[in-house]
Formats: structure tokens, sequence, C-alpha cells
């Protein structure tokens, strides 16, 4: 993994996946390691993302390296008319690694091919987050102890939801079975069913949440957002269906927990939030030990 | 040979036959026919025994390359490259799309950074149901054959 850019989930092999985990494991249980003594990391987020940002700048500084960068375009050299590509050229002469978010899809990859320094999106428009996808599979490793033949329900806007996406296709390197729960018109698209289809994975789709998620090992709720919607009306009808309520969770298995991406806004009632089985803060946390495995690992000091 | 008369013969150059009627004049833009000095004669609806109608293009003193076959093949990948030298066919070949697409084929995602910043578009050949599709070695999204657009 050493000096590979990190840009799609699809770049690693389920190999690298376990590695990343087992990495994230070790940062877990002894998170103040100063391996990056003398390494600058550049964090650039041509769009704000506070969370994920903040996440990737904890993982460095925990890793005891420098961070410099912006947190959003305003001001920067790229306000001022720069290209993106003198941006990226410029910065990985500074910088050791750099970590990106930008809105146009396939900017990450792009900036992977000019730069002297490994890359790791975070987030490149519609397109790809992988370490979301990563810090998704560590949590479901950590509180399954397995990734193989689970069930997972995945709830909310499966249509334009690049989360869901990604983990659908990392997930099913593991002999899954999805139940996708969404208004029906924010169902998962065609050219993942066709995936699953291909390689003889079990799915069902349904409209309504709380009779479905009953035998769910994980599961795994996105936001049902108002913009995806031309039909205001629409979603006035929908958005209250996918709320999950701490009521909904009885008679659901033990082992069952319940991931976020963050932020939420509505889609888990915070009543939920003291039940054992709600996992989506420590899903966050994971974040940190995930993205430190993964800089870890890049920079070649694991 | 017979229907091959209906459009002048050439002593040397290129002929791309086997061509599908409708794809005739976007086959003439893509390998560029403005900018070409030699003669070019071209057919349209000839009689075809394989498809019924055909078209058919002769370029004389030009010779296509590697990038003009896949160009072509793209458009239309039943097409005929045939090369001619004194009158004769010394060397005829079905077209063949490529895995592997370079440079003149915009993405049709317009949030693609391939449409934002001076990169050469990179694609990867996919098919399915028959049909031809671009995969964006950048934003992955994949530009159907409908929507091919020749830069
Ligand atoms: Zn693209």
């Amino acid at each position: 993994m050493k000096n590979k850019s990190l840009i799609s989930i699809n770049d690693y092999t389920k190999e690298e996946y376990f590695r990343i985990l087992e990495v994230a494991a070790e940062f877990e249980k002894n998170p103040n390691q100063k391996l990056l003594d003398n390494y600058v990391v550049a964090s650039l987020f041509f769009e704000p993302s506070t969370r994920t940002r903040l996440s990737f700048e904890t993982a460095i500084q925990r890793l005891g390296g420098r961070v410099i960068g912006f947190s959003e375009a305003t001001n920067t050299s790229q306000a001022k008319g720069e290209s993106f590509n003198d941006t990226i050229m410029t910065i990985s002469k500074y910088a050791d690694l750099i970590v990106m978010r930008h809105p146009i899809e396939g900017s990450a990859r792009y900036a992977s091919e000019i730069s002297r320094v490994p890359i790791i999106n975070a987030g490149d428009g519609s397109n790809q987050h992988p370490t979301q996808c990563l810090l998704d599979l560590y949590s479901i490793y950590k509180t399954q102890g397995t990734l193989e033949n689970l069930k997972l329900c995945l709830v909310g806007d499966l249509k334009y939801g690049r989360t869901v996406h990604s983990l659908l296709m990392a997930m099913s390197e593991f002999n899954p079975t999805f139940n996708f729960i969404s208004p029906s018109s924010l169902r998962m698209p065609q050219e993942y069913k066709d995936y699953l289809d291909s390689k003889g994975i079990k799915y069902n789709e349904y409209e309504e949440l709380e009779p479905n998620i009953k035998d769910a090992d994980i599961v795994y709720v996105t936001r049902v957002q108002r913009e995806r919607f031309s039909d205001l009306l629409e979603y006035e009808k929908v958005k209250n269906v996918y709320v999950l309520k701490n009521k909904m969770l009885d008679g659901t298995k033990d082992n069952m927990r319940v991931l976020h991406p963050l932020p939420r806004v509505n889609e888990i009632d915070v009543d939920v939030d003291a039940n054992p089985k709600a996992y989506y803060f420590e899903q966050a946390e994971n974040g940190v030990y995930t993205r430190m495995a993964i800089i870890a690992l890049i920079l070649g000091l694991k | 040979m017979k229907e091959e008369l209906t459009v002048k013969a050439i002593e040397n150059g290129t002929v791309i036959d086997h061509i599908q009627a409708d794809k005739l004049y976007k086959i003439l833009s893509i390998i560029g026919i403005e900018n070409f000095d030699t003669p070019v004669f071209f057919g349209n609806n000839l009689p075809s025994k394989k498809y019924g109608t055909k078209a058919i293009i002769k370029i004389a003193d030009k010779y296509p390359s590697d990038d003009d076959a896949n160009k072509i093949a793209l458009i239309d990948p039943k097409a005929v490259i045939n090369i001619i030298k004194d009158f004769k066919v010394v060397d005829k070949r079905q077209v063949q799309l490529p895995e592997k697409i370079e440079g003149f084929v915009k993405c049709f995602n317009p949030k693609c950074i391939t449409n934002h910043e001076k990169v050469s578009t990179k694609f990867t050949v996919v098919k399915k149901d028959g049909k031809i599709g671009l995969k964006c070695r950048y934003c992955e999204k994949i530009t159907w054959e409908d929507n091919i657009e020749i830069i």
C-alpha cells in the first residue's frame, strides 16, 4: 500500500481492506503513536466538510504529524484563478501526503496522476469517498466479528447516496444479503442491482421500514434530502416515513447495530441514541482510527 | 466489386466500406473530412447484400491511423477498412473496438474534471445489452453510445 493513492474503494484489494482494519484496531488500542513526527500532511478542502476534515486532522495530529491546508476554496489561490493542476503541483512539493475533497468528480484521480506524493480522496463530488467506506467496514467488522454472510439493511436515499453505493460494492466481496428500504423514487439504481445479480448476491426492495429490519445484522441509515425531490409533495409524504425510532428496534437481533454516516438530521430519532444498538457515534470515532491506519500504511510507517 | 463501381475507384488510398447508412455523416465528421486536401468520394444508400443499404467512403492518398480506426469502430463497429495500392486491395480489416479510448470522446458528465480542466479523457470500453459504453477513468460514469460526442 506504500505510496499508493486511495481514490476509489475499488483501488484496494480485499487483503488490503483487512490490513487497514487490522492496523485500525492497533490504533484504537493505542491511539497516540507519534509515527508522523517530521511529516507534513496537506488537508485541501475545496468545499467545506467539517466532519470529514476534523476526522482527518485528528488522525494526523494523533499520529504527531503537522497539517497545512484550507477548509474551503474562498481566499485560496484557486479563488484567484489558479488552475487545479497548479495547486496540486505546488502543494505536492510542500507536503508528504495530500488529503483532498473537491466538488468536481474525478478530481482526486487526476490529482493522483500529477502529484509527486500520494493522494487520499476525502470525497470527489458524488463519485467516491473511500475512507468513509473503510470506516464503515471497520465498524461492521468490529461489531459483528466478521464481514462474511451478513444481512445489511440500507435505508433512505439509495439512488444518490454515494456512501451506500460504495458500501454495497465493498461488502459484495463477502456474500451479504441486502434489504433496500427507500421511497420508490429513491431506489437503488439498476446498475448496482445488475452487479449484485452478476455476483449471485440476494437482495430485496421494500418501501416500509419497520417490518423489514427485524432480521438485520446492520441497519445503515442515510438521509432523505429535500433537494432530491422535484415534487415537494412527494418529499412531504416520505420524509417522516424513514425516521428510525427506538420502539422499532424491539424484536431486532441482539447483535444488530444502527449505523449512519452523520451528520444526522431527523432520520434517526434521538430516542435511539441511548439504545445499545445505536452505534453511529462510535462509528465516527472509528473513522479516526481507520484514517490513522490508511495514512500510516500509505506513508509506509506500518 | 460490382457495388464498389458505383463510386469512383481510387488508385491509392483508403476505402471505408460496409458503413451503416445512417452512420455516414458521423464518420465523415470524426475523421475530419473537412481538413483533407486529397480527393474524397462517398456514397450513401448503396445496395448491400449484408444490410440492405450501406455507405462507403473513398479517400485518395491517405491511410488511417490507429486513432482513426478506433474512432470509426466506436461509431460503426461493422465497418471495414480497405487499403488500396495500384487499384488493388492490399489490406482489408474489420475495425476493432479497442479496450481503451483516449483523448477524442467527451465525457457526458458535466461535473467531470475532464470538462473543467485541461485533462485528456480516458475511457474503458464496456458493453451492456448490445450497447457500447465508455467508462470514464476520472468520474467513473459511463457515457453510452447515444451520448458519444467526439471532441
Ligand atoms: Zn468523466
